[in-house]
C-alpha cells in the first residue's frame, strides 16, 4: 500500500503549497454575526484541523476560503503566493457528492469535464488513481454499486484529481463507521502530503491523528484557540498514549470554550 | 409479471362487461356485448385500422413536438433569468384557457386535417413537460452546484453535466403525464371537425346507430393509448438508468 500511495502522491504535486491568510475577516448571516475581525493563517503545506461545536461557523470559514460565499463578507482572504481565489482550492464534503448517473471513473474526472478540459491523459491519470486506491475494478460501475467507504474514497480521488494546492475538507469522514474512517484517514494523510489542508471536524481523535496544527473554534462571533501541535507526524496511531492524553486536553478545551 | 397482470385485468373487465349485458338484457344499440363488438371490429377491420393510424400519427407527432417545445422552453428559462420572467406568465395564462375551448378555433386556423389535431395534442403536452422539466432543472442539489463552483465549472457545462441529468427523473414523470393525456387532444380535435381518425369514426358510427362499431373504435383507441404509454414508460426507465432499482 505504501508504495502505491507514493505513486499517487507523486502525480503532479505542487512544489510548495501556499499558506492561506485571513485578515480582519467579518461575516454575518442576516441577523447573525459569525465572524468579527478574525485573523487566521492556515500554514502552507500542512494539515490544519478546526474543531468546534456544531454551528460555530467552521463550514462557513471553509466556504469563505473556497470563494463560494461572498456576500456580507468583509476583510481579506489571500494566498501567500498570490491573491486570486479562483482555481486555488479543492473541496471535499461530508457527503460524497458523487453524481449517480456517472461511472466511478467519470466522477473522478468531474472537474475536468466541468471545465471542458477532458483528455485521454486525464482519463489515464484517473484510472491509475483508482487502481492505486484499490478501486480499479469499479471504474465502470455506477456509484450506487459502492459502499459508503468506497464512495468517500472516490470523492477523495476526485478531490486529488483537481491538483489544487489548497484542499478544504468539511467533516469528510464523519458519516463512516469507525474502522472505515481510520482506514480512510490513513489513505488521505498519505495522498495529500505537500498540500495545504484545512479540515473541519468534530471528532477530537480525527484532529489528533491527522493535524499538524489543531485549533478549537468557539462562540459567536467565532474565536480560535491557541494552536495545539501534537507530537510526531500524521497519520498518528489512534492508540498512541500521547494522542490519548491530548484527546482529554482537547475535549477540555472544547467544553471550556476554547481557552487553554 | 406485469404483462400477465395486465392480461388478467383485461380479461376480467371483458367478463364483467359480458355479465352485465347478459344479466340486464340491455338492447345492443345501448350497450353491445364484447362478442358483438369483436364481430364488428373484424368486419370493419380495414377502416378501423386506417382511422387508428391517423390518430396514432397525430398523437405521436403531438408528443414529439410538444416534448421538443417543452424541453426547449424549460431549458431557456433555466439559462436566462429574464426570459423566465417573461415566459412563465405566458405559460400560466395558456393553461388558464381550457384547451377544449380552443378546439374550434384551432380547426378554423389549422384546418380540417391533421395539423389542428396535432396542435391540440401539442398544447396539452407542452405544459406538463415544461413544468416538470423546469422544476427538475432548478432543484439541482445545491451542494453539487457548490462543488462545481469550486471546480471553476463553465456555466454551460453545469447545465449539461449537472442540471439536465439531475432533472431527467422529473422530466420523465412529466412526460408520463403528458403521454397519458395526449390522446385526449387528438380525439377532441377529431370530434370538433375532421374526416379521419378514431374520434371521427366514433361520431360517424354513433350517428348511424352502429354502436358496436363505436365500441370497437373505443377499444382500439384504448389499446393504442396504452401501447404508447408503455413505450414511453419503457424509454423513460432507460433514460434514468441509474434509478433502475427504484422504478422497477
Amino acid at each position: 500500500m505504501n508504495n502505491s500511495t507514493k505513486t499517487i502522491a507523486g502525480h503532479g504535486k505542487p512544489p510548495s503549497a501556499p499558506s492561506v491568510i485571513l485578515e480582519n475577516v467579518s461575516f454575518s448571516y442576516p441577523g447573525e454575526l459569525i465572524f468579527r475581525d478574525l485573523n487566521f493563517t492556515v500554514k502552507g503545506g500542512q494539515w490544519t484541523c478546526l474543531i468546534g461545536p456544531s454551528g460555530c461557523g467552521k463550514s462557513t470559514l471553509l466556504r469563505l476560503i473556497s470563494g463560494t460565499l461572498r456576500e456580507n463578507f468583509s476583510g481579506k482572504i489571500h494566498f501567500s503566493d498570490g491573491n486570486s481565489h479562483t482555481g486555488r482550492t479543492a473541496w471535499m464534503a461530508q457527503k460524497d457528492l458523487l453524481l449517480p448517473w456517472l461511472s466511478v471513473l467519470d466522477n473522478v474526472c468531474l472537474g475536468s469535464r466541468l471545465r471542458g478540459e477532458m483528455s485521454d491523459q486525464k482519463r489515464q491519470k484517473a484510472i491509475s488513481f483508482l487502481e492505486d486506491a484499490g478501486l480499479g475494478e469499479y471504474s465502470d460501475s455506477l456509484p450506487s454499486a459502492l459502499s459508503g467507504g468506497m464512495r468517500q474514497r472516490v470523492a477523495l480521488l476526485r478531490t486529488l484529481m483537481e491538483e489544487r494546492s489548497v484542499i478544504l475538507m468539511d467533516e469528510p469522514f464523519s458519516a463512516l463507521d469507525a474502522l472505515t474512517r481510520l482506514k480512510l484517514q490513513d489513505l488521505a494523510a498519505s495522498l495529500v502530503q505537500g498540500a495545504t489542508v484545512l479540515m473541519v471536524t468534530h471528532d477530537p481523535l480525527e484532529a489528533l491523528r491527522l493535524g499538524h496544527r489543531i485549533y478549537v473554534m468557539t462562540h459567536r462571533p467565532a474565536k480560535l484557540s491557541k494552536v495545539m501541535i501534537p507530537p510526531g507526524s500524521p497519520p498518528r496511531k489512534p492508540g498512541d498514549p500521547a494522542i490519548v492524553s491530548l484527546q482529554a486536553k482537547l475535549l477540555d478545551r472544547l467544553v471550556g470554550g476554547g481557552n487553554p | 409479471m406485469r404483462i400477465i397482470r395486465l392480461i388478467f385485468i383485461a380479461v376480467g373487465l371483458v367478463l364483467v362487461w359480458q355479465t352485465i349485458v347478459l344479466l340486464t338484457h340491455v338492447p345492443p344499440y345501448i350497450l353491445p356485448g364484447p362478442v358483438n363488438v369483436a364481430k364488428a371490429a373484424l368486419t370493419h377491420a380495414g377502416p378501423l385500422f386506417d382511422h387508428a393510424m391517423t390518430t396514432l400519427f397525430e398523437i405521436i407527432a403531438g408528443l414529439l413536438l410538444g416534448t421538443l417545445l417543452g424541453t426547449i422552453s424549460a431549458l431557456s428559462m433555466i439559462a436566462s433569468f429574464s426570459l423566465k420572467r417573461w415566459l412563465l406568465p405566458v405559460l400560466v395564462i395558456s393553461q388558464a384557457i381550457p384547451v377544449f375551448a380552443l378546439a374550434p378555433l384551432l380547426v378554423l386556423w389549422f384546418g380540417y386535417g391533421m395539423s389542428s389535431k396535432i396542435a391540440m395534442a401539442v398544447l396539452i403536452i407542452f405544459f406538463p413537460v415544461t413544468a416538470a422539466f423546469y422544476d427538475g432543472l432548478r432543484s439541482t442539489e445545491p451542494e453539487w452546484l457548490e462543488l462545481a463552483q469550486v471546480m471553476n465549472a463553465k456555466p454551460l457545462a453545469v447545465i449539461r453535466h449537472l442540471r439536465i441529468p439531475s432533472a431527467l427523473p422529473a422530466f420523465a414523470s412529466g412526460l408520463r403525464v403528458a403521454t397519458a393525456v395526449a390522446p385526449i387532444g387528438a380525439v377532441v380535435g377529431e370530434w370538433v371537425g375532421s374526416s379521419k381518425g378514431l374520434g371521427f369514426y366514433m361520431l360517424h358510427a354513433n350517428a348511424r346507430m352502429q354502436i358496436d362499431i363505436m365500441f370497437a373504435a373505443l377499444v382500439v383507441l384504448g389499446v393504442l393509448s396504452l401501447s404508447i404509454y408503455f413505450s414511453v414508460d419503457w424509454a423513460m426507465i432507460k433514460i434514468v438508468y441509474w434509478q433502475k432499482e427504484e422504478t422497477e
